[in-house]
């Protein structure tokens, strides 16, 4: 069985073509356009989708000898996301669909963010919990199967890739902050700077305040030391943020047991957490290189599971932004 | 003008201001990062009785809230310039509490009828909001 998995929720144009399970192509464009700006810009980022969609469809179908009639379903994000640009894909993945006769299924892009480390790791099993962290989510859930999920905490303001993101440009390191981030970090000293580690109530977690608190010491600081200094920002960030979410996944797993732990979304590519990971005495997986942030592997991975289970979507679906899980 | 002392303090703020208000309004928040405008959102949403948490919407743009009025929460944070958003356009006069986090991006497609806030930090702890009501 061959799947088509799209991807157009926020900057990343993805394609992906899954045979029986297995990947065999997954094409990632990443949106340069957005640079200059610091962030996504959502008209840009729609327009983008637009003009790389169709010629990534196509030749990922020639560079792999496989036809139109060849796929047997198409899978797609229909949220959440920037809706001007799940538009795109939604559209275009019915479109296909109609015209080639084939099921067409709607993708929960967190839900296909939580099984991306499965994509490889075929032996995980639920029930496990999942961290999920990128820049639009940060969120400790328990899955007890496919569609099977309790949330046991979400961010109370800002998204953890988002933090990165926003003091990135705060300390002008650029745009994606992640990398960006994590790049300076490597050669500062992460106990330079106090900043408080992020413990609000329970499972939550909290951003806005750390964000703030870099924010200060920033500005304290002159401006010959704010050059010098970056690397040591960078990497007291860093260290305090991977904290906050060590620190609620430590307690996720006394709370409820469960030792086998999903770690998904463009942050579980961050070296330190998954270092801090590996410190713990617990069976974890992050996805492969490729499946960790934005892509069509993910989306066609778990289409083709729930095709699998007999499901799929109708035509009336919609494009859902504030989708949840 | 005001001088706030906490964001307990903000959010009691923009709790009291959104009270008084009964009909559709578009509020504008203008200020720099770490100023209080998500927490000023907070305020706005206890006070439309609206139970869920408000997070920030600057990777969806908008998130919506049913409450007392509705609420719509946007975050310009992403955007340029007014003409990268021509599809929120038509959530700043609708049926609800319309709220902009950085509406200053796009002053010149502003409902001119409006409440703008203004968030000033002055230290650590103060900020100096003024309220500028246009309706």
């Amino acid at each position: 069985m061959t799947i088509l998995g799209i991807e157009t929720s926020c900057d990343e144009t993805g394609v992906a073509l899954l045979k029986d399970g297995e990947v065999i192509a997954n094409n990632i464009y990443s949106q340069i356009v957005h640079t200059k700006f610091g962030g996504v810009v959502p008209e840009l980022a729609s327009r983008e989708h637009i003009k790389k969609l169709l010629p990534m469809v196509k030749k990922i179908l020639s560079e792999n000898q496989i036809s139109l009639e060849d796929i047997d379903g198409v899978a797609v994000t229909y949220g959440p996301g920037l809706i001007s640009c799940l538009l795109i894909g939604l559209n275009f993945a019915k479109g296909l669909s109609y015209s080639l006769d084939i099921p067409f299924i709607g993708v929960n892009h967190l839900e296909a963010h939580i099984y991306s480390p499965f994509i490889t790791n075929k032996e995980f099993k639920p029930p496990f919990l999942s961290l999920l962290v990128s820049g639009g989510h940060t969120q400790l859930i328990k899955v007890r199967g496919l569609g099977d999920y309790e949330i046991l905490g979400s961010t109370l303001d800002d998204a953890c890739g988002e933090a990165f993101d926003k003091v990135s440009k705060l300390i002008g390191t650029g745009y994606p902050g992640g990398l960006a981030i994590e790049f300076w970090a490597e050669e500062g000293d992460p106990f330079a700077f106090d900043f408080p580690v992020p413990d609000p109530r329970g499972l939550d977690f909290s951003y806005s305040g750390l964000k703030t608190s870099v924010l200060y010491t920033y500005q304290k600081l002159s401006q010959k030391e704010c050059v010098e200094r970056i690397k040591d920002i960078a990497a007291s960030f860093q260290r305090v943020a991977i904290q906050s979410l060590i620190l609620k996944l430590k307690r996720a797993i006394d709370k409820t047991g469960i030792k086998t732990v999903s770690v998904s979304g463009g942050v579980s590519a961050n070296k330190l957490l998954r270092m801090q990971l590996s410190e713990l005495s617990i069976d974890w997986a992050v996805p492969e290189p490729g499946f960790t942030m934005d892509n069509g592997a993910m989306i066609a991975f778990l289409g083709y599971k729930l095709l699998c289970n007999g499901y799929s979507s109708n035509f009336n679906l919609h494009a859902n932004s504030n989708l949840t899980l | 003008m005001p001088i706030t002392r906490s964001a307990e303090d903000t959010m009691k703020l923009a709790e009291d201001l959104i009270k008084g208000i009964d009909n559709p309004t578009c509020i504008a928040l203008i200020g720099p990062l770490g100023a209080g405008k998500t927490v000023f959102v907070k305020g706005i949403a206890h006070g439309l009785g609206i139970d869920s948490v408000i997070q920030s919407p600057t990777f969806v743009l908008m998130r919506s809230y049913q409450g007392r009025l509705k609420l719509y929460h946007i975050d310009l944070y992403r955007i340029g310039s007014e003409e990268e958003i021509i599809l929120l356009e038509e959530y700043f006069l609708r049926d609800g509490i319309t709220v902009i986090e950085w509406a200053d991006r796009i002053k010149g497609i502003l409902p001119d009828k409006r409440i703008d806030i203004l968030l000033n930090i002055k230290n650590k702890e103060e900020r100096e909001i003024t309220i500028n009501d246009y309706r």
